[in-house]
Protein backbone atom coordinates (compact mmCIF):
# COMPACT_ATOMS: atom_id res chain seq x y z
CA UNK A 1 0.00 0.00 0.00
CA UNK A 2 1.69 3.19 -1.11
CA UNK A 3 0.58 6.44 0.37
CA UNK A 4 1.59 9.96 -0.49
CA UNK A 5 3.33 10.97 2.73
CA UNK A 6 5.03 14.27 2.23
CA UNK A 7 4.09 15.66 5.63
CA UNK A 8 3.31 12.57 7.68
CA UNK A 9 4.51 9.10 8.53
CA UNK A 10 2.59 6.21 7.05
CA UNK A 11 1.61 5.09 10.55
CA UNK A 12 0.04 8.44 11.51
CA UNK A 13 -3.73 8.33 11.17
CA UNK A 14 -6.97 9.89 12.24
CA UNK A 15 -8.35 7.77 15.06
CA UNK A 16 -11.81 9.29 15.39
CA UNK A 17 -13.66 12.07 13.59
CA UNK A 18 -16.15 13.27 16.19
CA UNK A 19 -14.18 14.65 17.98
CA UNK A 20 -11.11 14.47 15.78
CA UNK A 21 -8.27 12.59 17.44
CA UNK A 22 -5.07 12.04 15.51
CA UNK A 23 -2.49 9.36 16.21
CA UNK A 24 0.95 10.97 16.16
CA UNK A 25 3.38 8.41 17.63
CA UNK A 26 3.01 4.66 17.80
CA UNK A 27 3.86 2.80 21.00
CA UNK A 28 7.31 1.80 19.85
CA UNK A 29 8.35 5.38 19.09
CA UNK A 30 7.00 6.58 22.43
CA UNK A 31 8.88 3.89 24.37
CA UNK A 32 11.99 4.73 22.36
CA UNK A 33 11.54 8.40 23.20
CA UNK A 34 11.19 7.75 26.93
CA UNK A 35 14.24 5.49 27.08
CA UNK A 36 16.18 8.30 25.42
CA UNK A 37 14.67 10.88 27.77
CA UNK A 38 15.43 8.92 30.94
CA UNK A 39 18.99 8.30 29.72
CA UNK A 40 19.46 11.99 29.01
CA UNK A 41 18.19 13.00 32.44
CA UNK A 42 20.47 10.50 34.19
CA UNK A 43 23.42 11.69 32.10
CA UNK A 44 22.61 15.28 32.88
CA UNK A 45 22.49 14.62 36.64
CA UNK A 46 25.68 12.56 36.78
CA UNK A 47 27.51 14.77 34.27
CA UNK A 48 26.70 18.00 36.11
CA UNK A 49 28.16 16.43 39.26
CA UNK A 50 31.53 16.13 37.52
CA UNK A 51 31.13 19.55 35.92
CA UNK A 52 30.91 21.64 39.06
CA UNK A 53 31.90 21.06 42.70
CA UNK A 54 28.67 22.77 43.76
CA UNK A 55 26.71 19.95 42.07
CA UNK A 56 28.96 17.08 43.15
CA UNK A 57 26.31 16.02 45.67
CA UNK A 58 24.29 14.70 42.71
CA UNK A 59 26.61 11.68 42.66
CA UNK A 60 24.72 10.65 45.80
CA UNK A 61 21.73 9.79 43.57
CA UNK A 62 23.86 7.12 41.95
CA UNK A 63 25.42 5.74 45.11
CA UNK A 64 28.58 7.84 45.16
CA UNK A 65 31.26 9.24 42.90
CA UNK A 66 32.77 5.92 41.85
CA UNK A 67 29.42 4.50 40.72
CA UNK A 68 28.40 7.71 38.97
CA UNK A 69 31.75 7.74 37.14
CA UNK A 70 31.24 4.13 36.08
CA UNK A 71 27.60 4.53 35.11
CA UNK A 72 27.74 7.82 33.19
CA UNK A 73 29.46 6.55 30.03
CA UNK A 74 27.42 3.34 29.99
CA UNK A 75 24.18 5.34 30.01
CA UNK A 76 25.79 7.45 27.29
CA UNK A 77 26.09 4.40 25.06
CA UNK A 78 22.45 3.46 25.80
CA UNK A 79 21.37 6.98 24.87
CA UNK A 80 23.38 6.90 21.67
CA UNK A 81 21.76 3.74 20.37
CA UNK A 82 18.33 4.72 21.64
CA UNK A 83 18.57 8.06 19.87
CA UNK A 84 19.91 6.36 16.74
CA UNK A 85 16.72 4.33 16.60
CA UNK A 86 14.66 7.47 17.10
CA UNK A 87 16.68 9.24 14.42
CA UNK A 88 15.92 6.57 11.84
CA UNK A 89 12.21 7.02 12.50
CA UNK A 90 12.09 10.81 12.56
CA UNK A 91 14.76 12.25 10.26
CA UNK A 92 12.73 12.38 7.02
CA UNK A 93 10.01 14.72 8.21
CA UNK A 94 12.61 16.84 9.99
CA UNK A 95 14.32 17.82 6.75
CA UNK A 96 14.11 21.59 6.26
CA UNK A 97 11.34 22.99 4.05
CA UNK A 98 10.74 26.45 2.60
CA UNK A 99 7.94 27.26 5.06
CA UNK A 100 10.42 26.85 7.94
CA UNK A 101 12.03 30.17 7.03
CA UNK A 102 8.66 31.95 7.12
CA UNK A 103 7.90 30.34 10.46
CA UNK A 104 11.21 31.43 11.96
CA UNK A 105 10.70 34.93 10.51
CA UNK A 106 7.40 35.20 12.37
CA UNK A 107 8.52 33.59 15.61
CA UNK A 108 7.54 36.76 17.50
CA UNK A 109 3.86 36.36 16.53
CA UNK A 110 3.96 32.78 17.74
CA UNK A 111 5.23 33.80 21.17
CA UNK A 112 2.58 36.55 21.37
CA UNK A 113 -0.06 34.02 20.40
CA UNK A 114 -0.94 35.66 17.06
CA UNK A 115 -0.39 32.74 14.79
CA UNK A 116 -2.38 33.97 11.77
CA UNK A 117 0.77 34.96 9.87
CA UNK A 118 2.44 31.59 10.36
CA UNK A 119 2.48 29.19 7.43
CA UNK A 120 0.72 25.83 7.47
CA UNK A 121 3.18 23.19 8.57
CA UNK A 122 3.79 19.48 8.19
CA UNK A 123 4.46 17.19 11.13
CA UNK A 124 7.26 19.40 12.52
CA UNK A 125 7.89 23.12 12.80
CA UNK A 126 11.33 24.69 12.52
CA UNK A 127 11.71 24.76 16.31
CA UNK A 128 11.10 21.04 16.58
CA UNK A 129 13.51 20.49 13.70
CA UNK A 130 16.15 22.56 15.49
CA UNK A 131 15.74 20.38 18.58
CA UNK A 132 15.96 17.23 16.47
CA UNK A 133 19.08 18.15 14.50
CA UNK A 134 20.67 19.87 17.48
CA UNK A 135 20.20 16.77 19.62
CA UNK A 136 21.47 14.54 16.82
CA UNK A 137 24.60 16.62 16.22
CA UNK A 138 25.40 17.09 19.89
CA UNK A 139 24.89 13.41 20.69
CA UNK A 140 27.43 12.51 17.99
CA UNK A 141 29.89 15.03 19.44
CA UNK A 142 29.24 13.80 22.99
CA UNK A 143 29.66 10.11 22.24
CA UNK A 144 32.80 10.81 20.20
CA UNK A 145 34.47 12.99 22.80
CA UNK A 146 33.06 10.82 25.58
CA UNK A 147 34.79 7.69 24.34
CA UNK A 148 38.07 9.61 24.17
CA UNK A 149 37.82 10.47 27.88
CA UNK A 150 36.45 7.08 29.00
CA UNK A 151 39.25 6.22 31.40
CA UNK A 152 38.00 2.77 32.33
CA UNK A 153 37.93 1.25 28.85
CA UNK A 154 39.80 3.62 26.55
CA UNK A 155 42.65 5.03 28.64
CA UNK A 156 45.11 5.04 25.74
CA UNK A 157 42.82 5.77 22.81
CA UNK A 158 44.07 9.32 22.32
CA UNK A 159 47.05 11.33 23.51
CA UNK A 160 46.76 13.52 26.60
CA UNK A 161 46.62 16.81 24.62
CA UNK A 162 43.76 15.41 22.51
CA UNK A 163 42.05 14.21 25.68
CA UNK A 164 42.15 17.74 27.10
CA UNK A 165 40.42 19.07 23.98
CA UNK A 166 37.89 16.23 24.18
CA UNK A 167 37.11 17.17 27.79
CA UNK A 168 36.54 20.79 26.81
CA UNK A 169 34.37 19.87 23.83
CA UNK A 170 32.43 17.32 25.89
CA UNK A 171 31.60 19.90 28.54
CA UNK A 172 30.60 22.60 26.03
CA UNK A 173 28.43 20.14 24.08
CA UNK A 174 26.88 19.01 27.37
CA UNK A 175 25.92 22.59 28.28
CA UNK A 176 24.37 23.07 24.83
CA UNK A 177 22.39 19.83 24.99
CA UNK A 178 21.07 20.78 28.43
CA UNK A 179 19.90 24.11 26.97
CA UNK A 180 18.21 22.26 24.11
CA UNK A 181 16.68 19.85 26.61
CA UNK A 182 15.22 22.75 28.62
CA UNK A 183 13.87 24.30 25.41
CA UNK A 184 12.39 20.98 24.32
CA UNK A 185 10.66 20.30 27.64
CA UNK A 186 9.40 23.84 28.00
CA UNK A 187 8.09 24.05 24.43
CA UNK A 188 6.18 20.82 25.00
CA UNK A 189 4.65 22.19 28.21
CA UNK A 190 3.96 25.69 26.90
CA UNK A 191 2.22 24.38 23.79
CA UNK A 192 -0.72 22.81 25.60
CA UNK A 193 -1.89 19.49 24.28
CA UNK A 194 1.55 18.39 23.14
CA UNK A 195 2.63 16.07 25.95
CA UNK A 196 -0.16 13.58 25.23
CA UNK A 197 1.49 12.91 21.87
CA UNK A 198 4.30 11.21 23.79
CA UNK A 199 2.12 9.67 26.50
CA UNK A 200 -1.09 8.48 24.86
CA UNK A 201 0.38 8.87 21.38
CA UNK A 202 -2.44 11.03 20.04
CA UNK A 203 -3.35 14.70 19.79
CA UNK A 204 -6.66 16.49 19.34
CA UNK A 205 -7.77 17.62 15.91
CA UNK A 206 -7.67 21.23 17.08
CA UNK A 207 -4.01 20.86 18.11
CA UNK A 208 -3.15 19.35 14.73
CA UNK A 209 -5.18 22.04 12.94
CA UNK A 210 -3.51 24.87 14.85
CA UNK A 211 0.10 23.66 14.75
CA UNK A 212 0.53 21.15 11.93
CA UNK A 213 -2.27 21.74 9.44
CA UNK A 214 -0.53 20.25 6.42
CA UNK A 215 0.06 17.12 8.42
CA UNK A 216 -3.62 16.94 9.42
CA UNK A 217 -4.74 17.68 5.87
CA UNK A 218 -2.58 14.92 4.45
CA UNK A 219 -3.94 12.43 6.95
CA UNK A 220 -7.51 13.53 6.23
CA UNK A 221 -6.96 13.08 2.51
CA UNK A 222 -6.28 9.42 2.98
CA UNK A 223 -9.13 6.96 2.50
CA UNK A 224 -11.07 6.86 5.77
CA UNK A 225 -10.44 3.72 7.72
CA UNK A 226 -13.16 1.14 7.47
CA UNK A 227 -14.98 1.41 10.83
CA UNK A 228 -15.20 -2.39 10.92
CA UNK A 229 -11.44 -2.66 10.99
CA UNK B 1 72.70 15.71 60.64
CA UNK B 2 69.90 14.85 62.99
CA UNK B 3 66.18 14.97 62.89
CA UNK B 4 64.80 17.25 65.55
CA UNK B 5 61.26 16.24 66.53
CA UNK B 6 60.51 19.87 67.24
CA UNK B 7 60.95 20.77 63.59
CA UNK B 8 57.83 20.79 61.43
CA UNK B 9 59.46 18.63 58.77
CA UNK B 10 62.61 16.55 58.39
CA UNK B 11 65.62 18.45 57.12
CA UNK B 12 67.26 15.40 55.59
CA UNK B 13 66.45 11.89 54.48
CA UNK B 14 69.71 10.25 55.52
CA UNK B 15 69.49 10.45 59.29
CA UNK B 16 67.86 7.72 61.28
CA UNK B 17 64.27 8.33 62.23
CA UNK B 18 63.53 9.90 65.61
CA UNK B 19 63.32 7.39 68.41
CA UNK B 20 60.91 9.43 70.52
CA UNK B 21 57.22 8.81 69.89
CA UNK B 22 56.00 11.44 67.49
CA UNK B 23 52.48 12.32 66.45
CA UNK B 24 51.89 12.75 62.73
CA UNK B 25 52.83 16.28 61.86
CA UNK B 26 50.90 16.55 58.62
CA UNK B 27 47.16 16.42 58.53
CA UNK B 28 43.89 17.79 57.25
CA UNK B 29 44.63 21.07 59.05
CA UNK B 30 47.67 21.65 56.86
CA UNK B 31 45.79 21.47 53.57
CA UNK B 32 46.10 24.73 51.63
CA UNK B 33 44.29 23.56 48.53
CA UNK B 34 41.89 20.69 47.87
CA UNK B 35 40.32 19.60 44.60
CA UNK B 36 36.74 20.76 43.97
CA UNK B 37 36.69 22.62 47.29
CA UNK B 38 36.98 26.29 46.38
CA UNK B 39 35.98 27.60 49.81
CA UNK B 40 38.52 25.72 51.87
CA UNK B 41 39.40 27.57 55.10
CA UNK B 42 43.03 28.69 55.37
CA UNK B 43 45.21 26.46 57.55
CA UNK B 44 46.13 27.71 61.02
CA UNK B 45 49.88 27.32 60.43
CA UNK B 46 52.35 27.44 57.59
CA UNK B 47 54.78 24.53 57.39
CA UNK B 48 58.27 24.99 56.04
CA UNK B 49 58.33 24.29 52.31
CA UNK B 50 60.08 21.01 51.61
CA UNK B 51 61.63 19.66 48.42
CA UNK B 52 63.35 16.66 46.97
CA UNK B 53 66.28 17.41 44.74
CA UNK B 54 67.27 14.90 42.07
CA UNK B 55 70.76 15.49 40.78
CA UNK B 56 70.79 13.65 37.46
CA UNK B 57 74.57 14.08 37.15
CA UNK B 58 75.11 11.92 40.23
CA UNK B 59 72.68 9.15 39.34
CA UNK B 60 74.18 5.74 38.56
CA UNK B 61 70.90 4.12 37.53
CA UNK B 62 70.87 1.48 40.28
CA UNK B 63 67.10 1.74 40.85
CA UNK B 64 67.49 1.57 44.62
CA UNK B 65 64.99 4.45 44.69
CA UNK B 66 62.43 2.39 42.79
CA UNK B 67 62.91 -0.57 45.10
CA UNK B 68 62.68 1.59 48.19
CA UNK B 69 59.54 3.25 46.80
CA UNK B 70 57.84 -0.06 46.08
CA UNK B 71 58.86 -1.39 49.47
CA UNK B 72 57.71 1.58 51.51
CA UNK B 73 54.45 1.99 49.61
CA UNK B 74 53.91 -1.78 49.54
CA UNK B 75 53.27 -1.83 45.80
CA UNK B 76 53.86 -4.76 43.47
CA UNK B 77 54.47 -3.70 39.88
CA UNK B 78 53.49 -6.52 37.51
CA UNK B 79 56.36 -8.56 36.06
CA UNK B 80 56.88 -7.65 32.43
CA UNK B 81 58.96 -8.91 29.50
CA UNK B 82 62.51 -7.80 28.86
CA UNK B 83 62.37 -5.86 25.61
CA UNK B 84 66.01 -4.80 25.66
CA UNK B 85 65.75 -1.50 27.48
CA UNK B 86 66.82 -0.54 30.98
CA UNK B 87 63.46 0.85 32.10
CA UNK B 88 61.81 -1.62 34.36
CA UNK B 89 58.84 -1.59 34.54
CA UNK B 90 58.24 -0.01 31.16
CA UNK B 91 56.25 2.91 32.53
CA UNK B 92 54.96 4.51 35.68
CA UNK B 93 51.90 2.72 36.95
CA UNK B 94 49.42 2.52 39.81
CA UNK B 95 51.93 0.15 41.43
CA UNK B 96 55.10 2.09 40.48
CA UNK B 97 55.23 5.69 41.61
CA UNK B 98 58.73 6.43 40.37
CA UNK B 99 60.70 5.21 37.38
CA UNK B 100 64.28 5.59 36.18
CA UNK B 101 64.15 6.68 32.58
CA UNK B 102 67.30 5.97 30.61
CA UNK B 103 68.22 8.21 27.68
CA UNK B 104 71.30 7.64 25.52
CA UNK B 105 72.77 10.88 24.26
CA UNK B 106 75.74 11.49 21.99
CA UNK B 107 76.96 14.93 22.82
CA UNK B 108 77.70 16.60 19.46
CA UNK B 109 80.11 19.06 21.07
CA UNK B 110 82.33 16.59 22.90
CA UNK B 111 81.58 13.43 20.94
CA UNK B 112 80.99 11.75 24.28
CA UNK B 113 78.28 9.22 24.90
CA UNK B 114 76.20 10.25 27.89
CA UNK B 115 73.70 8.25 29.82
CA UNK B 116 71.05 10.65 31.06
CA UNK B 117 69.13 8.80 33.72
CA UNK B 118 66.19 10.69 35.08
CA UNK B 119 64.10 9.58 37.99
CA UNK B 120 60.57 10.27 36.78
CA UNK B 121 57.62 10.78 39.10
CA UNK B 122 55.34 13.43 40.52
CA UNK B 123 56.98 16.86 40.58
CA UNK B 124 54.69 18.19 43.36
CA UNK B 125 53.90 21.40 41.50
CA UNK B 126 53.21 24.56 43.44
CA UNK B 127 50.30 25.01 40.97
CA UNK B 128 49.13 21.41 40.46
CA UNK B 129 47.23 20.70 37.23
CA UNK B 130 45.85 17.43 38.64
CA UNK B 131 44.24 19.28 41.54
CA UNK B 132 42.77 21.87 39.20
CA UNK B 133 41.22 19.22 36.93
CA UNK B 134 39.92 16.90 39.67
CA UNK B 135 36.10 16.96 40.11
CA UNK B 136 35.96 15.00 43.38
CA UNK B 137 36.03 17.15 46.53
CA UNK B 138 39.16 16.49 48.57
CA UNK B 139 40.54 13.72 46.34
CA UNK B 140 43.70 15.77 45.68
CA UNK B 141 45.17 18.00 48.36
CA UNK B 142 48.16 20.26 48.66
CA UNK B 143 49.75 20.71 52.08
CA UNK B 144 51.35 23.94 53.16
CA UNK B 145 54.79 22.27 52.94
CA UNK B 146 54.21 21.84 49.18
CA UNK B 147 53.39 18.12 49.04
CA UNK B 148 50.57 17.24 46.63
CA UNK B 149 48.79 14.10 47.74
CA UNK B 150 45.95 11.92 46.46
CA UNK B 151 43.37 11.04 49.11
CA UNK B 152 42.21 7.75 47.69
CA UNK B 153 38.99 7.39 49.63
CA UNK B 154 37.69 10.46 47.76
CA UNK B 155 39.00 9.46 44.32
CA UNK B 156 36.36 8.43 41.79
CA UNK B 157 38.73 7.18 39.07
CA UNK B 158 37.63 9.54 36.30
CA UNK B 159 41.20 10.19 35.12
CA UNK B 160 40.79 13.98 34.90
CA UNK B 161 44.06 14.32 36.86
CA UNK B 162 45.85 12.64 33.95
CA UNK B 163 44.59 15.36 31.61
CA UNK B 164 45.42 18.08 34.11
CA UNK B 165 49.01 16.98 34.77
CA UNK B 166 51.67 18.66 32.59
CA UNK B 167 54.12 15.79 33.30
CA UNK B 168 51.99 12.69 32.50
CA UNK B 169 52.32 11.23 35.97
CA UNK B 170 49.07 9.91 37.54
CA UNK B 171 47.93 6.39 36.67
CA UNK B 172 44.47 4.98 37.40
CA UNK B 173 44.38 1.46 38.78
CA UNK B 174 42.41 -1.18 36.90
CA UNK B 175 41.88 -2.93 40.22
CA UNK B 176 40.34 -0.30 42.48
CA UNK B 177 39.78 2.48 39.91
CA UNK B 178 41.68 5.06 41.91
CA UNK B 179 44.51 7.25 40.76
CA UNK B 180 48.05 6.81 42.08
CA UNK B 181 51.31 8.72 42.07
CA UNK B 182 54.27 9.60 44.27
CA UNK B 183 53.20 10.93 47.66
CA UNK B 184 56.63 12.43 48.40
CA UNK B 185 56.33 9.96 51.28
CA UNK B 186 53.95 12.34 53.03
CA UNK B 187 53.40 9.60 55.61
CA UNK B 188 57.14 9.49 56.36
CA UNK B 189 57.59 13.25 56.27
CA UNK B 190 54.75 13.55 58.78
CA UNK B 191 56.85 11.65 61.32
CA UNK B 192 60.21 13.20 60.69
CA UNK B 193 61.57 10.89 58.02
CA UNK B 194 62.64 11.83 54.50
CA UNK B 195 61.26 10.07 51.43
CA UNK B 196 62.19 6.40 51.02
CA UNK B 197 63.88 6.98 47.63
CA UNK B 198 66.16 9.67 49.04
CA UNK B 199 67.00 7.48 52.01
CA UNK B 200 67.97 4.58 49.73
CA UNK B 201 69.97 6.53 47.16
CA UNK B 202 73.62 5.34 47.46
CA UNK B 203 75.17 8.38 45.74
CA UNK B 204 72.89 10.96 47.32
CA UNK B 205 71.73 11.96 43.87
CA UNK B 206 68.36 12.24 45.62
CA UNK B 207 68.37 14.53 48.63
CA UNK B 208 65.57 15.95 50.73
CA UNK B 209 65.13 18.98 52.94
CA UNK B 210 63.63 22.42 52.97
CA UNK B 211 63.15 23.91 49.54
CA UNK B 212 65.51 26.71 50.50
CA UNK B 213 68.27 24.31 51.55
CA UNK B 214 67.78 22.24 48.42
CA UNK B 215 68.08 25.31 46.18
CA UNK B 216 71.33 26.23 47.93
CA UNK B 217 72.60 22.69 47.50
CA UNK B 218 71.52 22.61 43.86
CA UNK B 219 73.30 25.88 43.15
CA UNK B 220 76.52 24.45 44.57
CA UNK B 221 76.06 21.38 42.38
CA UNK B 222 75.50 23.53 39.30
CA UNK B 223 78.63 25.50 40.12
CA UNK B 224 80.59 22.27 40.41
CA UNK B 225 79.25 20.93 37.11
CA UNK B 226 80.09 24.16 35.34
CA UNK B 227 83.68 23.95 36.60
CA UNK B 228 83.83 20.48 35.06
CA UNK B 229 82.85 21.69 31.61
CA UNK B 230 79.06 21.38 31.75
CA UNK B 231 78.52 25.01 30.97
CA UNK B 232 74.77 24.59 30.49
CA UNK B 233 74.27 22.86 33.81
CA UNK B 234 71.35 24.27 35.74
CA UNK B 235 68.32 23.77 37.92
CA UNK B 236 65.02 22.53 36.54
CA UNK B 237 62.39 24.09 38.82
CA UNK B 238 59.83 25.18 36.20
CA UNK B 239 58.22 28.55 36.85
CA UNK B 240 55.24 27.74 34.59
CA UNK B 241 53.77 25.59 37.37
CA UNK B 242 54.94 27.95 40.13
CA UNK B 243 58.06 25.89 40.80
CA UNK B 244 58.02 22.28 41.98
CA UNK B 245 58.77 20.45 45.19
CA UNK B 246 60.64 17.76 43.33
CA UNK B 247 63.24 19.37 41.13
CA UNK B 248 66.33 18.47 39.15
CA UNK B 249 69.91 19.41 38.59
CA UNK B 250 70.55 18.78 34.89
CA UNK B 251 73.88 18.74 33.06
CA UNK B 252 72.09 20.17 30.04
CA UNK B 253 69.46 22.41 31.58
CA UNK B 254 69.10 24.23 28.26
CA UNK B 255 67.70 21.03 26.70
CA UNK B 256 65.44 19.33 29.25
CA UNK B 257 63.84 17.27 26.47
CA UNK B 258 67.06 15.24 26.26
CA UNK B 259 66.04 13.69 29.56
CA UNK B 260 63.31 11.39 28.23
CA UNK B 261 61.17 14.32 27.09
CA UNK B 262 61.14 16.39 30.23
CA UNK B 263 58.93 19.31 29.10
CA UNK B 264 60.69 22.56 28.23
CA UNK B 265 58.16 24.93 29.78
CA UNK B 266 55.50 22.92 31.59
CA UNK B 267 52.31 24.66 32.63
CA UNK B 268 48.68 23.77 33.09
CA UNK B 269 47.28 23.53 29.56
CA UNK B 270 45.17 26.48 28.41
CA UNK B 271 42.55 23.95 27.34
CA UNK B 272 42.28 22.65 30.91
CA UNK B 273 42.11 26.23 32.25
CA UNK B 274 39.36 27.05 29.75
CA UNK B 275 37.44 23.92 30.65
CA UNK B 276 37.68 24.47 34.40
CA UNK B 277 37.32 28.26 34.16
CA UNK B 278 35.04 30.10 31.71
CA UNK B 279 33.27 26.97 30.41
CA UNK B 280 32.10 26.10 33.91
CA UNK B 281 31.06 29.62 34.86
CA UNK B 282 29.37 30.57 31.59
CA UNK B 283 27.86 27.09 31.17
CA UNK B 284 26.25 27.02 34.61
CA UNK B 285 25.02 30.61 34.21
CA UNK B 286 23.42 29.77 30.85
CA UNK B 287 21.73 26.66 32.24
CA UNK B 288 20.54 28.58 35.29
CA UNK B 289 19.16 31.44 33.20
CA UNK B 290 17.38 29.05 30.85
CA UNK B 291 15.82 27.15 33.75
CA UNK B 292 14.70 30.28 35.61
CA UNK B 293 13.60 32.02 32.40
CA UNK B 294 11.35 29.19 31.29
CA UNK B 295 9.99 28.75 34.81
CA UNK B 296 9.05 32.44 35.00
CA UNK B 297 7.55 32.39 31.53
CA UNK B 298 5.61 29.29 32.46
CA UNK B 299 4.25 30.89 35.62
CA UNK B 300 3.64 34.42 34.38
CA UNK B 301 3.27 34.05 30.63
CA UNK B 302 0.24 32.89 28.70
CA UNK B 303 0.28 29.32 27.49
CA UNK B 304 -0.31 28.43 23.88
CA UNK B 305 -3.75 26.84 23.97
CA UNK B 306 -5.88 25.21 21.34
CA UNK B 307 -9.29 26.91 21.11
CA UNK B 308 -12.65 25.21 20.78
CA UNK B 309 -12.87 26.91 17.40
CA UNK B 310 -9.73 25.05 16.27
CA UNK B 311 -11.39 21.77 17.19
CA UNK B 312 -14.45 22.66 15.09
CA UNK B 313 -12.27 23.75 12.16
CA UNK B 314 -10.31 20.52 12.39
CA UNK B 315 -13.48 18.49 12.23
CA UNK B 316 -14.68 20.47 9.22
CA UNK B 317 -11.33 19.99 7.49
CA UNK B 318 -11.32 16.26 8.06
CA UNK B 319 -14.93 15.86 6.94
CA UNK B 320 -14.42 17.94 3.79
CA UNK B 321 -11.28 16.06 2.78
CA UNK B 322 -12.72 12.66 3.45
CA UNK B 323 -15.90 13.47 1.52
CA UNK B 324 -13.83 13.95 -1.62
CA UNK B 325 -13.68 10.77 -3.70
CA UNK B 326 -10.03 11.10 -4.76
CA UNK B 327 -6.99 12.55 -2.99
CA UNK B 328 -6.14 16.03 -4.17
CA UNK B 329 -3.19 16.68 -6.41
CA UNK B 330 0.05 17.80 -4.84
CA UNK B 331 -0.06 21.33 -3.55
Amino acid sequence: MTRRTQFSESGDHIETIDPVVVSRYRGFTRANHWVTAISLILLLLSGLAFFSPSLYFLTGLFGGGQTARWLHPIIGVVLFFSFLLLFVQLWRLNLPRPEDATWVGNIGELIRGEEEKLPELGKYNAGQKLIFWGMAGLIVVLIGSGIMIWEQYFPDLVSIPVRRVALLIHSIAAVLIILLFILHVYAAIWTRGTIRAMTRGSVTGGWAYKHHRKWLRELAERKPTDPAE
Amino acid sequence: MTTDPNLDSPRTAVSNPPVQPMPANLGAGDVVRASAMPDLPAPERQLTKVAKLIDVSKCIGCKACQSACAEWNDTTPPIEHNVGVYENPSDLGPEMFTLMRFAEYENPETGNFEWLIRKDGCMHCEDPGCLKACPAPGAIVQYSNGIVDFIHENCIGCGYCISGCPFDIPRVSKVDHKSYKCTLCSDRVAVGQGPACAKACPTQAIVFGTKEDMITHANARVEDLKSRGYENAGIYDPAGVGGTHVFYVLQHADQPNLYSNLPEDPKISGVVQGWKGPTKTVGLAAIGLAAVGTLLHGLLGRANRVSAEDEVLAEELVETEQAQPQPREDV
